[in-house]
């Protein structure tokens, strides 16, 4: 469903991704786990058709997000990382827009989002200006928003950040649910090592823009001789840090917080 | 089409609900018909007669600076993340920009028509009533030409800051030198030839032929219409170019 190939991405001299490949299947779920910076975002970005990628190939449902976006935008839906409500708006008006920007049909579209909005609490809410909004709200109706059309694959950035646990507990519920029954492919990030253990099928983890490592959370256990994935993930960013000299690997960090500071704007 | 309607609509409601804007895009005409309409038609002899001259100029005012606020509106949304929603919407990005900008230019449209009842509060009559719905077709022509260079502008930056200067060095000059506040009769060559390339000047113009049928120049509506037609359909396409390419 996801088929990228040597995918690379530069800002300036600062190497975001780099030559990074990965496949993932069809009714997959499939996790990226990483620190701040480790460059998640910017391939999301690149899959759906937000940045150009500097180098490489990708297929989103066999079709490339550079030579066909409004093509790969039909294949799927996402979760941003940081808000993307229209504060100007109801948070009926949000739904609204949305579902009829992604071709959900007027009855179920109605349907759905006051669904939604009950799931997350938000229906009594729901013609308040989402400027009214608490943090923890906007979140929650970003996520209620994600799950109002059934695409092919959805792509969720780190989605449960500012979540509160009962939400996010919703939210995996409802994931589950999708993948299960509507065999959605989803590919998501996270920090949060429990989620990408108990969600996804398979995880690469990614470090400095390069995947260090692939594969279920089992043989990931297996490869670095932990017993969890905490440990086996810094058991993995942390000897890759040994490889590099210090001296570069800090100077990339920055680079990264320059340009996740540059990008928030 | 559906799908242009809804984000047309969201910038009218966008519109609407922002009270704070609607007072000072109102006040700024106002002001302007007050000041100039008084103090400088007294000082040149014919008051009623300068307001006649004046109204569609200030019209015309309102118009562009309500309808290149698109540009700041595409920042803004860049800014709060509203832009990536729609940009990774399975839509062409081009039909998002039409639904956006010709909303904005909508709200311009309302906005010259509603300076206009102002102007009548001030003592303008139109010379014919009848020219009020042409007079409203080449207020969208200029709110359209406006808002689609907002969005060219819009698209090209990601600075709220920069913002400003371009008002100052590209709206206000294009203000001035349309003939919207006085006749550009014995202007310098290069002024006189930055006023022939601006939009604005065309719109002013076929706006006096219409309504106040005095100061206009000899160019005549029909070259005012068609110069206004051909420079809005340029710029929504540069604008439908330039936000085609955005990245975020």
């Amino acid at each position: 469903m996801i088929e990228v190939t040597n995918l690379t991405k530069k800002f300036g001299d600062f190497m975001a991704v780099d030559d990074v490949s990965f496949n993932v299947a069809d009714g997959e779920v499939f996790a990226f786990l990483g620190p701040n910076g480790a460059g998640k975002t910017t391939t999301v970005k690149m899959l759906t058709t937000l940045l150009h990628p500097t180098s490489g190939t990708m297929r989103l449902d066999n079709i490339d997000p550079v030579a066909d976006p409004e093509g790969a935008r039909r294949t799927f839906g996402i979760v941003f990382q940081d808000p993307s409500l229209d504060d100007d708006l109801t948070a009926w008006e949000n739904m609204d827009l949305h579902g009829v920007l992604y071709d959900v049909p007027d009855v179920e579209r109605h349907k759905r989002s006051e669904e939604l909005l009950e799931l997350v609490d938000l229906w009594d809410r729901k013609d308040s200006l989402v400027k009214e909004f608490s943090g923890g709200m906007k979140r929650r109706l970003e996520i209620a928003r994600g799950l109002l059309h059934d695409p092919k694959i959805l792509f969720l950035d780190e989605p449960t950040t500012g979540l509160d646990p009962q939400t996010r507990n919703l939210l995996w519920e409802r994931l589950r649910e999708l993948n299960k029954n509507e065999k959605m492919t989803i590919f998501l990030t996270t920090h949060y090592m429990e989620e990408a253990d108990q969600m996804a099928s398979r995880i690469a983890i990614m470090d400095h823009g390069k995947i260090i490592a692939t594969g279920s959370s089992e043989s990931l256990k297996k490869q670095t001789n932990t017993d969890s994935l905490e440990a086996a993930f810094l058991a993995l960013t942390g000897r890759n840090i040994r490889e590099e000299d210090a001296g570069s690997s800090g100077h990339a960090k920055n680079m990264g917080r320059v340009w996740q500071g540059g990008n928030r704007r | 089409m559906k799908k242009i309607y809804y984000l047309w609509l969201r910038q009218i409601k966008k519109y609407l609900r922002s009270t704070p804007r609607l007072a000072g895009l109102l006040a700024q005409p106002i002001i302007f018909l007050v000041m100039f309409g008084y103090g400088f038609g007294s000082s040149f002899g014919g008051g009623s007669n300068y307001l006649d001259y004046l109204a569609p100029g200030i019209v015309g005012m309102s118009i562009i600076f309500t309808a290149i606020f698109s540009g700041l509106e595409v920042i803004w949304d860049r800014q709060f993340g509203f832009l990536k929603e729609t940009l990774v919407a399975p839509m062409p990005r081009t039909d998002v920009m039409i639904g956006r900008t010709a909303g904005t230019a909508t709200a311009a449209t309302i906005q010259g028509v509603v300076v206009l009842i102002i102007s009548f509060l001030f003592g303008f009559r139109p010379v014919s009533w009848g020219a009020i719905v042409p007079a409203i077709f080449i207020m969208f022509l200029i709110s359209l030409t406006f808002a689609s260079l907002g969005t060219v502008i819009g698209s090209l930056l990601d600075d709220m800051q920069a913002f400003p200067i371009i008002i100052n060095f590209l709206i206000q000059p294009m203000f001035f030198l349309s003939g919207a506040l006085f006749t550009l009769q014995g202007l310098p060559d290069w002024l006189s030839f930055i006023s022939r390339i601006d939009p604005l000047t065309y719109g002013v113009d076929a706006l006096r032929v219409l309504l106040s049928d005095i100061g206009h120049t000899d160019l005549g509506l029909g070259i005012d219409t068609i110069v206004l037609v051909v420079t809005s359909l340029f710029f929504v396409f540069l604008g439908g170019y330039f936000f085609e390419k955005i990245q975020v």
